[in-house]
C-alpha cells in the first residue's frame, strides 16, 4: 500500500503507526498458535525454551513427544482419536442431511413464519454450551442414552445443525429457481432434480456446512464433559483432563496436530467458498 | 355489468386455483423443515423446558412426608401445632425408616434450616420406643427442637410442590422463617458478584474486540483482493482451530516461566524471582477471550465494511472534510449494523464461556457457567444449576432476541 507522493507528512506517520497497530492485532491473533509448534518437538519434559532450542542444537529438539502420543503405554489418545473421529463422522453426516433439508424449506419463498422458524433453528449455537450440555445430560440420562456413542452424536447432531442450515441457506439465497422449475417442467420428479439439478449447485455451501459440523463435533468438550463416560472418551477431554493435571510436552504433540488438521480443514473451506461464489455469478 | 370469472384450466377460478397452490408450497416448505424442527424439539426444546421444571420442582419431599404436609397445611405458624400433625410425622417417619430412605429428607430440610441433620436422626434412631397416642410430648422429649416453632415452620416451608427458592438463592436472596424474602448472611452472597462478574468479563471482552477488530476489518475491507486473502487466514485460522488448542497455548504463553514472563523480566519490568501472575485470575480470562472471541467481531465487521464504497470517503474528503471528519461523519456510521452484529454475538459468546475462565481462570476468573458446572459435577445441586442455567439462558435469550430484531438472524455470517 503506497502512498501518492503529495500526502502530507501527518497523514504519512498516521498511516504507518496504522498499519503498525495492524500489524500488533494479526500478531495477536495467530502468534499463540504458532508457540505450540516448536515446544511440541522439545527434547525435554518441561514447557518452556530450553538454551539447546533457541541455539538451534539439534539436540534439542526430538520426535519423542509424538511417539510418546502414538505408542505410549498408559496414553488414552487412539481410543480418544478412534471415538473422536466416529462420533464426528456420524454427526456431520446427521447434521448435514437435517440442515440441508431443513435449509432448502427455509429458503422457500412460501415458507410460513421464517424468522421464527430460523430463530429456533440456529438457537443450539446461540444458548451457552454449559446450558445445552446440562439439559441434553438430563434427557440422555432419562431415555439411557447417557455414556454411549448414540448419545454423544444426537448431541453433536444437535450442536452441528445450526452451521449446516446458515451456510446452506446463505449459498441458496443467490439460487436461481428458474433451473428447477425448468427441470420440472421436462419431467422430473421433485427428488430427482435435487439430486441432478441443486444439489451439484450447492454443494459448495453444503460441504462448507458439513465441514463446520465435523469442526464443531471434533472439538466439542463441554456437551461431553456431561455425555461421556470411559469407553466414549474422546480427544477434546482427554486435553481438557491433560491440561487441567499439567501441562505436558504430548499435549503440545497433540495440539500440533489438531493444527495441522484445521489448517487443511480451512484450505477446504475457503477454496469451496469461492468456487461456490463462481458458481453463483458473485464478484468480488 | 357483470364480470367475467377467469378460470384456470381445471375448471377452478383462478383465485381458488392460486390459493390451492400456495398452500401447496407452503406445506412443502413446512414439509422439509419438519424432520430437523421435530428433532430439535423433541431432543432439545423439551430438555431445556425439563430443565427449567426441574428448577422449581419441590415435589420429592413432598412424596416423602405426604400425611405431615397435608396435616401441617392448617396450621397458622404461630403458637406449636396440635397432636394430629405430630401423629402425622410419626406415620410418615415410621414408613421413611422402614424403606430405609430418610437420609434423602434429610439434606433438603437441612436446607430450609440447619439443625434438622441431628434431630431428624435421633428421632429416627428412637422411633421404635414411641408409644400410641400424645406424640406430641414424645416427640419433644425426643429431642428440644421438635418444641421450637421455628423448626415446624420450616417444615410447613417446604411443603408446596413448587418452590422459586433457587431462584432467590441465585441472586443471594432466601426465605425466612416467616416465608419473607432476605438476604443471605453476608458471608453467603457470593453469586451477585459472579453475575456482576460475568458481565463485567462480558462487556470488557466485547469491548476490548471491538477495538482490536475495527482497525484490522478495516484494513481487510480495503486491500488489494492477493492481500487480503492472505490476511483473512489470520483471522480464520484461529477460528478453525480447536478452543483447547487455542486455550493451551495461553496457558504455556502466560504461565510463571513462559515467554510473556520472560519477556517482561527482560524488559526489567519486574524482578525474575517477582514473576507477575499472569495466569489463574481474571486477567488470563481476560486476555484468553479477547483473542479467541476476536474472529466473531472481524468476520460481520469486514463484511459490512466490504460493502461501504471507497468512493463516499473521497466525496467527503473532496468536500473540504479532514480524512477524520470524513471518518467520523461518513464511514463510521455506515459500520454501525456491523458493530451491533459484532458486539453482540461476542458478548452472547463471552457470557456463557465456560472452557478458557475454567482453564486459565483460577478462582477469581471463574464465570457463571463455571459454578453451574459446579453444582452440576460436585455439589449435585441439579436443581440449583438448573435455576442458575435458567437465568442465564433467559439473559442470552433476550439479546438473543435484541440482535434477531436488529441484525436479522439469516445475516449471521460464518467465514
Amino acid at each position: 500500500m503506497s502512498l501518492p507522493t503529495y500526502t502530507s507528512w501527518n497523514y504519512r506517520i498516521w498511516h504507518y503507526t496504522y498499519l503498525t497497530i495492524c500489524g500488533l492485532v494479526f500478531f495477536f491473533l495467530i502468534a499463540p498458535l504458532f508457540i505450540i509448534l516448536p515446544l511440541s518437538f522439545n527434547a525435554e519434559q518441561y514447557i518452556h525454551f530450553s538454551a539447546k532450542m533457541l541455539a538451534l542444537d539439534p539436540e534439542g529438539f526430538s520426535l519423542r513427544w509424538y511417539e510418546d502420543m502414538i505408542y505410549g503405554t498408559k496414553n488414552p489418545w487412539g481410543l480418544a482419536a478412534k471415538n473422536s473421529i466416529i462420533i464426528a463422522f456420524f454427526a456431520t453426516i446427521g447434521s448435514t442431511i437435517l440442515g440441508t433439508v431443513a435449509a432448502l424449506g427455509l429458503s422457500s419463498r412460501h415458507m410460513p413464519y421464517k424468522a421464527a422458524f430460523m430463530a429456533l433453528l440456529i438457537s443450539p449455537m446461540i444458548v451457552p454450551l454449559i446450558i445445552s450440555g446440562t439439559a441434553i445430560f438430563f434427557f440422555m440420562a432419562k431415555v439411557g442414552l447417557a455414556a454411549t456413542h448414540t448419545g454423544i452424536v444426537l448431541a453433536h447432531i444437535i450442536l452441528g445443525t445450526p452451521f449446516v442450515v446458515i451456510t446452506v441457506t446463505a449459498t441458496l439465497t443467490g439460487f436461481d429457481h428458474s433451473v428447477t422449475r425448468a427441470a420440472a417442467s421436462l419431467g422430473s420428479n421433485p427428488v430427482n432434480t435435487f439430486m441432478k439439478i441443486t444439489l451439484p449447485l450447492i454443494l459448495p455451501g453444503v460441504i462448507s456446512g458439513a465441514l463446520f459440523a465435523f469442526v464443531t463435533s471434533f472439538d466439542e468438550v463441554v456437551v461431553v464433559l456431561f455425555l461421556a463416560g470411559l469407553e466414549t472418551t474422546t480427544i477434546p477431554i482427554q486435553m481438557w483432563v491433560g491440561l487441567r493435571e499439567q501441562l505436558s510436552p504430548t499435549i503440545m504433540a497433540v495440539a500440533t496436530c489438531l493444527i495441522i488438521m484445521s489448517t487443511l480443514i480451512l484450505v477446504s473451506a475457503e477454496l469451496l467458498r469461492r468456487r461456490s461464489e463462481r458458481l453463483r455469478g458473485i464478484n468480488r | 355489468m357483470s364480470t367475467e370469472q377467469i378460470l384456470s384450466s381445471d375448471g377452478l377460478p383462478l383465485e381458488v386455483s392460486l390459493r390451492k397452490a400456495e398452500r401447496k408450497n407452503k406445506l412443502k416448505a413446512l414439509f422439509l423443515v419438519g424432520p430437523l424442527f421435530l428433532f430439535l424439539i423433541i431432543t432439545y426444546v423439551f430438555p431445556i423446558g425439563d430443565m427449567l421444571f426441574r428448577s422449581i420442582d419441590d415435589r420429592k419431599i413432598t412424596k416423602m412426608l405426604p400425611n405431615t404436609f397435608t396435616a401441617i397445611e392448617k396450621w397458622d405458624g404461630k403458637n406449636l401445632p396440635e397432636e394430629p400433625v405430630y401423629a402425622a410425622l410419626y406415620e410418615d417417619l415410621s414408613y421413611l425408616k422402614k424403606t430405609k430412605t430418610y437420609g434423602k429428607i434429610i439434606a433438603r430440610l437441612n436446607y430450609e434450616k440447619g439443625g434438622f441433620s441431628s434431630l431428624i436422626k435421633k428421632t429416627v434412631r428412637k422411633l421404635g420406643k414411641f408409644e400410641d397416642g400424645n406424640y406430641k410430648e414424645q416427640f419433644i422429649n425426643v429431642h428440644k427442637r421438635w418444641g421450637q416453632p421455628e423448626y415446624l415452620v420450616a417444615l410447613k416451608n417446604a411443603a408446596p410442590n413448587w418452590t422459586y427458592a433457587k431462584y432467590l438463592k441465585g441472586v443471594d436472596l432466601k426465605f425466612d422463617q416467616n416465608g419473607d424474602i432476605v438476604q443471605q448472611p453476608e458471608d453467603r452472597r457470593i453469586h451477585k458478584i459472579l453475575w456482576l462478574r460475568t458481565l463485567k468479563v462480558a462487556f470488557w471482552v466485547t469491548i476490548f474486540c471491538f477495538v482490536l477488530a475495527y482497525p484490522i476489518s478495516y484494513l481487510l475491507a480495503t486491500l488489494p483482493m492477493k492481500y487480503s486473502n492472505l490476511l483473512m487466514i489470520c483471522v480464520l485460522l484461529p477460528f478453525w482451530t480447536s478452543l483447547l488448542v487455542r486455550t493451551s497455548s495461553w496457558m504455556v504463553l502466560l504461565q510463571q516461566q513462559g515467554p510473556i514472563n520472560d519477556l517482561i523480566v527482560m524488559l526489567g519490568l519486574a524482578a525474575n524471582d517477582n514473576r507477575p501472575e499472569l495466569m489463574y485470575n481474571v486477567i488470563g480470562t481476560f486476555v484468553a477471550m479477547t483473542q479467541i472471541l476476536l474472529p466473531f467481531m472481524v468476520l460481520p465487521l469486514y463484511s459490512v465494511m466490504k460493502t461501504i464504497s471507497p468512493s463516499l470517503m473521497r466525496a467527503g474528503k473532496s468536500l473540504g472534510g479532514t480524512p477524520f471528519v470524513a471518518f467520523r461523519k461518513i464511514y463510521f456510521p455506515l459500520t454501525v449494523p456491523g458493530i451491533g452484529a459484532g458486539s453482540l454475538l461476542v458478548f452472547i459468546l463471552a457470557i456463557g464461556y465456560y472452557i478458557t475462565p475454567a482453564l486459565v481462570g483460577g478462582a477469581s476468573g471463574s464465570l457463571i457457567s463455571n459454578t453451574i458446572a459446579y453444582h452440576m459435577k460436585s455439589s449435585l445441586d441439579w436443581s440449583f444449576a438448573a435455576a442458575l442455567g435458567t437465568m442465564l439462558l433467559v439473559g442470552v435469550l433476550t439479546i438473543y432476541w435484541i440482535y434477531n430484531k436488529l441484525v436479522g438472524i439469516d445475516n449471521i455470517k460464518l467465514g
